[in-house]
């Protein structure tokens, strides 16, 4: 562990983004602390610039703030960041793991599909089925867990396509251990660093998606989040530019922080490909 | 057997591979259509305002939705064979005729892009290349990791108010200005005017893309055996870099041109929606308000198929580019 972060704090952009990300996970813990009203709640301000009013980044057309809009926004992004990402793993690493391992018909078949899925423009399908399903935060988390998990399958057997033949897991199949544990409990465990480096790249993205989706109106309408506001923001940009430019530059932040997390586990976890490019 | 049949083989290969993708991505449209709430028939009772459940049940005899789903789903293939994609009921209109009409607008904002982003993608990676570990390189790569993270969306409206609110430069949307009536060249000159923030807009995530990986090319390259062997021949560096290097560098960026279509798709929905361009994109956004999935599935299929059609002519331009190719 003392060694990993060695390696990980080598990359000074690494640490930077950690830091930045940690202030971001910070601001949606305690966004109900600083602020506890609903952040849907309008005022009697509406569109006072960043610091008029009392409001730290303005308000917007119907005085909502926009500063609370952004710390509770926070939460939404990465929590459906997170859960759509872990969900795209898991069916990544079961699809990946099964081709990979079992070869042959499983893998064409598994592959074909994963195919398919990796053809389709995958913005294109993650508004098509949550417009199917309706807006709502699970359905925008499906819609993005089933755009992503493809990436994942393909890493996933290659390593199982490397590693089967090794002499460890002769070794398991000597000592008579059935297929599925010899998958998940000796092989998957070898391959975790680049899957825990993909499913950090991963979260960004999602975030993305998720921000993308809202500032189409496939937001849940419930849940505040920063896709939402620049969307709503958007027939005020002559007047009011803050309501747009703040959750940008959010989401900006964020997702920045996150990919330079990633890049920086990637040199952590795999010192072999670190003189790469 | 010689090379170019060899390479017509290839074609027919690969177009027999293209068939059960699209075969399957038009099964799973059929059945997102009967996930979605309510059918055609409720749409339009919906919209009629008032419908007795006899005549809907009529209705739906006469569309052949009373029919098992395997039927079906038979009809819908053979439909979608003969380019019938249904109707939209917010345009009154067949599908497939919408969306050839909102087909060029969208080709255009593509093909600018793309020229953009990889001509542009290709001088700065080799810039980057050339200057590596610089000040200049280390610039180049910090305006990527921006650009990665940057919402396509957000872009947009910040240059809406940069470029067009406060400084009156471009106009803030649409396609070309109607009003005004231009003919020949003064509508073209008009419609270029209107293209330039939707282009630049969509093609800064892929100018960073292709600069990334021109520049690693470039790298990969500068390592090969014949590298050394031109230095040994004493050639310039100069003349290392632009006549070897560069052009095996080009190779690897050509075939990620085409393999980004997908997502440029994706983008294209997002940019004309902040700018307002006519396409296909715009068109989806239509859809979502109306909660016409006939159209949006109709444009999702459309999207999915140009997919598959531009790897392939990729997969055929990188053959003819690159002879070591086995096309077997």
């Amino acid at each position: 562990m003392n060694s990993f972060w060695n390696r990980f704090s080598r990359n000074k952009s690494a640490v930077l983004g950690l830091f930045i990300l940690g202030l971001v996970v910070f601001m949606a813990s305690i966004a109900g602390l600083i602020y506890p009203d609903d952040p849907f709640l309008y005022s009697r301000f509406p569109l006072s610039g960043p610091g008029v009013n009392g409001f730290l980044l303005g308000s917007d057309s119907i005085g909502r703030d926009v500063a609370s809009g952004i710390a509770h926004g926070a939460k939404t992004s990465l929590l459906i960041g997170l859960i759509a990402t872990l969900a795209a793993v898991f069916i990544g690493v079961i699809f990946g793991a099964f081709a990979g391992y079992y070869g042959g018909l499983v893998d064409d078949v598994l592959m074909r599909i994963t195919e398919v899925f990796q053809t389709i423009p995958s913005f294109v399908f993650a508004i098509l089925l949550v417009a199917i399903m309706k807006p709502s935060i699970e359905s925008v988390v499906i819609a993005i867990t089933v755009v992503s998990w493809p990436a994942v399958a393909r890493l996933v057997r290659g390593e199982f396509l490397a590693l089967k033949n090794r002499e460890f897991v002769q070794a398991c199949h000597t000592l008579g251990m059935g297929d599925v544990r010899i998958m998940m409990a000796e092989i998957l465990p070898n391959c975790l660093s680049p899957i825990i480096v993909i499913g950090s790249l991963m979260v960004a993205t999602a975030i993305l998606i998720e921000s993308g989706l809202a500032f189409l109106g496939l937001g849940d309408p419930n849940v505040m989040s920063w896709g939402f506001q620049i969307s709503d923001g958007r027939s005020m940009l002559r007047v009011a530019w803050w309501i747009c430019t703040f959750p940008g530059i959010a989401i900006l932040i964020t997702v920045l922080a996150i990919n330079l997390v990633g890049e920086g586990l990637n040199d952590a976890l795999n010192p072999r490909l670190r003189e790469r490019n | 057997m010689n090379r170019s049949s060899k390479i017509l083989r290839y074609v027919a290969k690969r177009l027999i591979q293209g068939i059960p993708i699209i075969l399957a991505i038009v099964v799973m449209n059929f059945f997102l259509l009967n996930l979605a709430e309510g059918d055609a028939v409720d749409v339009l009772a919906g919209e009629a305002g008032s419908a007795t459940p006899e005549y809907m049940e009529e209705m739906r005899k006469k569309f052949g939705l009373d029919k098992p789903l395997p039927v079906q789903l038979a009809v819908y293939l053979k439909n979608v064979v003969q380019l019938d994609l249904g109707r939209s009921h917010r345009h009154d209109m067949p599908v497939t005729e919408l969306i050839v009409d909102r087909l060029w607008p969208t080709l255009l904002l593509m093909t600018s892009t793309i020229m953009l982003a990889v001509g542009f993608g290709i001088l700065l990676g080799l810039f980057a290349a050339i200057n590596l570990n610089t000040w200049k390189d280390a610039m180049i790569s910090v305006f990527a990791l921006i650009t990665y993270a940057t919402p396509l969306f957000w872009v947009g409206l910040m240059m809406i108010i940069l470029f067009s609110i406060k400084n009156d430069w471009f106009p803030t949307s649409g396609m070309e200005n109607s009003a005004a009536f231009y003919e020949g060249f003064d509508r073209v000159k008009d419609i270029a005017h209107h293209l330039v923030l939707p282009t630049i807009t969509l093609s800064l995530f892929y100018l960073a893309l292709y600069t990334r990986m021109m520049r690693a090319s470039m790298l990969e390259q500068y390592g090969q055996d014949y590298v050394i062997t031109a230095r040994a021949k004493g050639l310039t560096e100069r003349r290392i870099t632009f006549v070897h290097v560069l052009r095996n560098a080009l190779l690897p960026v050509v075939t990620m041109a085409g393999v980004q279509v997908g997502a440029l798709i994706g983008g294209s929905v997002i940019v004309e929606s902040v700018f307002a361009w006519p396409g296909l994109g715009m068109l989806a956004f239509e859809s979502l308000f109306a909660r016409d999935l006939n159209l949006l599935l109709g444009i999702f299929l459309l999207s999915s198929v140009l997919v598959v059609a531009v790897n392939l002519v990729v997969d055929i331009i990188y053959c003819f580019l690159d002879p070591r190719i086995e096309v077997n």
